[in-house]
């Protein structure tokens, strides 16, 4: 860690996140008590507002669209609100990308970003829809705790100090399998744009614990910048230990939640971007 | 008047009348009929097809609750209605100042810790989902989390109790106009999972169980807790404030449900009575919700005088309902419509989904409206409340509706029945031991009733909101039943909210003893986490009241529920009760559902992180058994597997079992307990396999120390499903606390966990049964790997 410029007052909440909710979301809340705790100070609008006045975005290091469904994701999951970011959002969403800022999607935002063509966008922002997230190999909406590896080479400069770390956070999903082209999902691999992996508990990669069917166990990604990040499991449920599933067998409290994903974030926000 | 019929009852004889009523589908009796024509021989004039049903919705067994209010003649005299007789009563009687609201609105008001209160409710939709499961159940859901939005509060818990028929029932022989349990159960958990998941309120607490009663009237409760700030709370309508209509447009979708509800399942129900089911949208409720939310807390008070829910019976019961003491004048053109073509008493009585009513004063309109149009949800003036004492309803500015409200509320009369009930004789059965007690065990593991419902509950978002801190499955591989689940709803302070539920149809022969036996599992699956401070909901699923034994067996139920209330010192604060859960085939033969008794229990827990789950933690800690294990296997999963239809069904010792479960708690917050699992379903041998593979470790116990009364064999003492029995793991070198604690009541240490993964139960006279736990895990997980 970085000595931590967050513990200083003076630091912390210099830091501004934007959340966004729109009709459907429903993880807004937890993902603002996230960042907060992370140090970041936060405020969340309607994407109406936004939709009035979309100068607003350039008010913020960090744009987080978090879980839910999003116009009810009636026609697939957060394709209506793809729609909005790329034909009513589109400028001062680039301007964050060029800018360096961080846009940042957890699972219904994950797929909103990857159906608006901003994730993995090898071929330019919002070109085109280079990758999706289709229903769960089980064939329906599922709730379980998973572990993710943050990977180690990556281009995600954001994440970088997380590289290595193993994440144990819930999915809650009903399209959440990562699916590729062949030859996109080779240059994904081989050019770091993959970030996040389903693992087991010691951090092996199997088929195992990949819990939705995602080729090669892809649980997050990022652009080519790595400053647009999505991923499917949600970090923000596991902030506290008591949200673990098994916390009353541990004698001890474990400390090692997923705070740090957001803290990570921050930092790195605070040191860089501000 | 164009649109709208008036109907002759003035002349009408006493079989026109009747006539009347089955041709309007209003479901009302001759009594009430003949108050109809009274009342519109007073006014002089007939009424109009709007009126009719209005009066009709009003007066349902649904929304009045006729038989419960009603007169009730038994064999040991009067019942002056049911409701204040026992259950009001014991809520009276027990006056706890930390009940803020019971019994008055949509949904029941706890205190939780300084202004912050809890709201909850729990409904049912079994007509609707025989019908149409997926439908019928994703908008229970959707109702009920409305009741509780309907008081202001924001939904934080769903909770769902399901019942179906068996699930390898033949399909040769499914009555006519049955579909298929397995077709209901898919169609109803995706109902449920769809709408709880995509309104974000995690589905954390609730049962699923099979009888053969369920086949024709397949049962649905769903449940909603809310959190509020009580100074938020308001429900004082004014003359003068406008009635806005909010959320979604209404539709040809749910007429008369409430009528519909009212009466008995029928072949041609569906032909007849699909249009009486809903058709849900939850991202509609989703936004609706967040709208509310901000009508509520953005300005110094609500922006709201009322909020009603429009559900059963739609705007002509949400109207009436506000306006019961002041009077209302609704212009129904303004409704906003799904299509056109709705005639005047369709839109009046549309039980369309998703939405609700408020009285808003003028003053607040244009921030009401500003704040509806931004969350992208439709609010629309359609009337003002008056002070003539009318409900006064108009289209396109003719009058279609004047009537009283005090006779709307007060015209009906009341109902008068009779109730018998004769009491069972009991014995239990005499029959040799089986020797192999583990093939039992793993028997009653398996049972479609007892097994992991892993496969529903997978389905249901449990983590949204990151508020659910003991949730639904626990222990080492997260997959153990938990005995009840804990919200921590306020980030800023430890105290948890914990809710459990107590059902049990087995025990339906001898309804006194089944209230008694499930308002116990109700409350000893809340104490075993933690919980205290218990409050209770009831919902009855009955048959037909008009049948004496049927009235007789709901009675007994209801004296349980008091006495049972009384003794365990935990008011109850809401309730609804489902009755004509029958079904009628063309040759007039019936099939009713058991008398089914759901009680939902709703503790707190000072700071959650005291909370404990049912999972063995460690080798080597002492296991207990605290509580009487007698002779009671009536209804039991062994005796139904034994194909033995007799024995003693389960009582409460009501002096002592308060005692047992105070102390419970006391030890848990001392923090002696590592584990405490509730015995219920399976008795003993189920508790011990459960919490050994849960928690991955085996147990090893001897049955000469299970404290007990008049037990000898083996077999009954493991499966014996006496109330108020914990198994609990005691922390090693704690056993004196523990044991101090429980001096001078039931308890005796019966053994300790092991490493090795095993079960080992050594009998009465030296026995040994054994069995590997794993074996006996995939038993109960393998029922239900679909």
């Amino acid at each position: 860690m970085l000595g931590n410029p967050l513990s200083t007052g003076e630091a912390s909440m210099k830091v501004k996140t934007l959340i966004l909710r729109a009709p459907g979301t429903n993880c807004d809340q937890e993902t603002i008590e996230a960042f907060e705790e992370a140090g970041s100070r936060v405020e969340v609008k309607h994407i109406n507002s936004l939709l009035k006045d979309p100068s607003i975005l350039d008010e913020y290091h960090i744009f987080c669209i978090p879980g839910g469904f999003s116009y009810g994701d009636d026609l697939g999951a957060g394709k209506i609100l793809a729609c909005q970011l790329k034909y009513r959002l589109r400028k001062p969403i680039e301007r964050i990308v060029s800018e360096g800022r961080i846009i940042l999607g957890i699972c219904n935002g994950f797929q909103a970003l990857v159906k608006a063509g901003l994730l993995p966008g090898l071929s330019g922002l919002f070109s085109r829809q280079e990758a999706t997230l289709a229903l769960n190999e089980g064939g329906f909406f599922i709730d379980r705790w998973v572990y993710i590896r943050c990977e180690e080479v990556t281009r995600c400069k954001p994440l970088k100090d997380l590289a290595g770390a193993i994440l144990h956070a819930p999915i809650n999903h009903a399209e959440g399998r990562f699916i590729a082209p062949p030859d996109i999902l080779d240059i994904l691999e081989d050019d770091g744009y993959i970030v996040f992996r389903y693992v087991d508990p010691s951090g092996c990669i199997s088929r195992g614990w990949n819990p939705n069917g995602s080729m090669n166990n892809v649980a997050g990604i990022c652009n080519r910048d790595g400053n647009v990040i999505g991923l499917m499991p949600h970090p923000e449920k596991y902030i506290h230990p008591y949200t673990h599933p098994s916390w009353t067998r541990f004698d001890n409290i474990l400390e090692d939640n997923c705070l740090r994903f957001f803290k990570t974030l921050v930092e790195y926000t605070y040191l860089h971007i501000l | 008047m164009a649109k709208v019929s008036v109907i002759h009852v003035r002349e009408a004889t006493d079989e026109e009348l009747m006539d009347i009523s089955r041709r309007y589908m209003l479901s009302l009796s001759l009594d009430e009929m003949k108050a109809i024509k009274a009342y519109f021989i007073s006014i002089g004039r007939d009424p109009t097809d709007v009126e009719l049903n209005t009066i009709a919705q009003t007066w349902s067994e649904h929304c009045y609750h006729k038989t419960f209010k009603g007169i009730i003649e038994t064999n040991d005299g009067i019942i002056d209605n049911l409701l204040e007789s026992y259950i009001f009563r014991v809520t009276k009687e027990l006056s706890k100042p930390w009940c803020l609201v019971v019994f008055e609105d949509n949904a029941g008001i706890v205190r939780l810790e300084g202004d912050w209160s809890i709201a909850v409710k729990v409904e049912t939709h079994n007509h609707p989902t025989a019908l149409d499961p997926y439908g019928g159940a994703g908008t229970g859901t959707g109702g009920v989390f409305r009741d509780v939005i309907g008081v202001g509060a924001k939904p934080i818990l769903s909770i769902d109790v399901l019942f179906f028929g068996p699930l390898d029932y033949p399909y040769e022989l499914l009555p006519q106009g049955v579909m298929h349990p397995r077709r209901v159960m898919r169609g109803a958990v995706a109902g449920i999972r769809d709408y709880g998941n995509k309104m974000g309120v995690p589905t954390a607490c609730g049962a699923i169980g099979f009888d053969e009663g369920y086949l024709c009237n397949p049962l649905v409760y769903a449940g909603c807790v809310g959190i509020m700030p009580f100074s938020r709370y308001t429900r004082k309508p004014k003359p003068g404030d406008l009635i806005v209509l909010v959320g979604g447009r209404t539709g040809r979708d749910g007429l008369r449900g409430v009528t519909f509800a009212s009466t008995e399942l029928t072949p041609e129900s569906e032909k007849v009575s699909v249009i009486s089911v809903q058709i849900g949208n939850p991202i509609e409720e989703k936004k609706l919700l967040d709208a509310i939310m901000r009508a509520r807390d953005e300005y110094s008070e609500p922006l709201y005088s009322a909020i009603t829910d429009c559900g059963g019976g739609g705007l002509s019961s949400a109207v009436g309902e506000m306006a019961k003491k002041i009077g209302a004048e609704v212009e129904l053109s303004l409704v906003p419509l799904k299509y056109e073509g709705l005639e005047p008493w369709e839109i009046w009585l549309s039980e369309s989904q998703e939405r609700m009513v408020l009285a808003v004063p003028e003053g607040n309109i244009d921030k009401l409206m500003k704040i509806f149009r931004e969350e992208d949800c439709e609010a629309t003036v359609i009337g003002r409340f008056t002070s003539t004492g009318k409900l006064r309803v108009y289209y396109e500015g003719e009058v279609v509706c004047d009537l009283d409200l005090e006779f709307l509320f007060k015209g009906i009369p009341r109902v008068r029945r009779r109730a018998y009930w004769n009491p069972l004789r009991e014995w239990d059965p005499d029959f040799p031991m089986p020797t192999d007690l583990m093939d039992i065990l793993r028997r009653i593991l398996s049972d479609p009733n007892v097994a992991s419902k892993e496969w529903v509950i997978r389905q249901y978002d449990h983590e949204v909101q990151a508020r659910v801190v003991i949730k639904p499955m626990v222990g080492i591989h997260g997959d153990g039943p938990s005995d009840a689940c804990v919200l921590k709803p306020l980030k800023d302070s430890w105290i948890g909210v914990v809710v459990s539920c107590g059902v049990n149809p087995k025990y339906s022969r001898y309804p006194y003893k089944m209230a008694l036996s499930v308002v116990d599992e109700a409350i000893r699956n809340n104490v075993a986490v933690g919980g205290r401070r218990i409050a209770l909901l009831d919902n009855f699923s009955w048959g037909n009241p008009e049948r004496e034994e049927t009235l007789g067996a709901l009675v007994e139920a209801v004296k349980g529920c008091y006495d049972a209330a009384k003794a365990f010192d935990t008011p109850f604060i809401s309730g609804k009760d489902s009755l004509y859960n029958e079904y009628r085939l063309p040759d007039g033969s019936y099939r009713s559902i058991p008398g089914t008794l759901l009680i939902t229990a709703i503790g707190i827990i000072p700071d959650i992180r005291k909370a404990i789950t049912m999972d063995f933690k460690e080798p080597g800690n002492p296991v207990y058994v605290v509580g009487y294990t007698r002779c009671e296997l009536g209804g039991s999963y062994y005796y139904s597997i034994m194909g033995i239809d007799s024995g003693v069904i389960p009582s409460v010792d009501l002096n002592n079992a308060k005692l047992i479960m105070d102390r419970i708690v006391e030890a848990i917050d001392v923090g002696c307990i590592r584990s405490c699992h509730d015995c219920s379903e399976g008795g003993l041998a189920v508790a011990l396999a459960e919490s050994s593979f849960s928690g991955g470790l085996g147990v090893e116990v001897w049955l000469s120390e299970v404290p007990r009364l008049g037990l000898v064999r083996d077999d009954k003492i493991l499966f014996s499903e006496s109330n108020t029995r914990f198994i609990v793991e005691v922390r090693k070198g704690m056993e004196d606390y523990f044991e101090r604690i429980f001096y001078n009541l039931p308890y005796r240490r019966i053994g300790y966990t092991t490493r090795e993964g095993r079960l080992v139960i050594h009998g009465v006279n030296g026995r040994v049964y054994e069995e590997d736990i794993w074996s006996l895990k995939d038993a109960w997980k393998s029922t239900f790997n679909w």
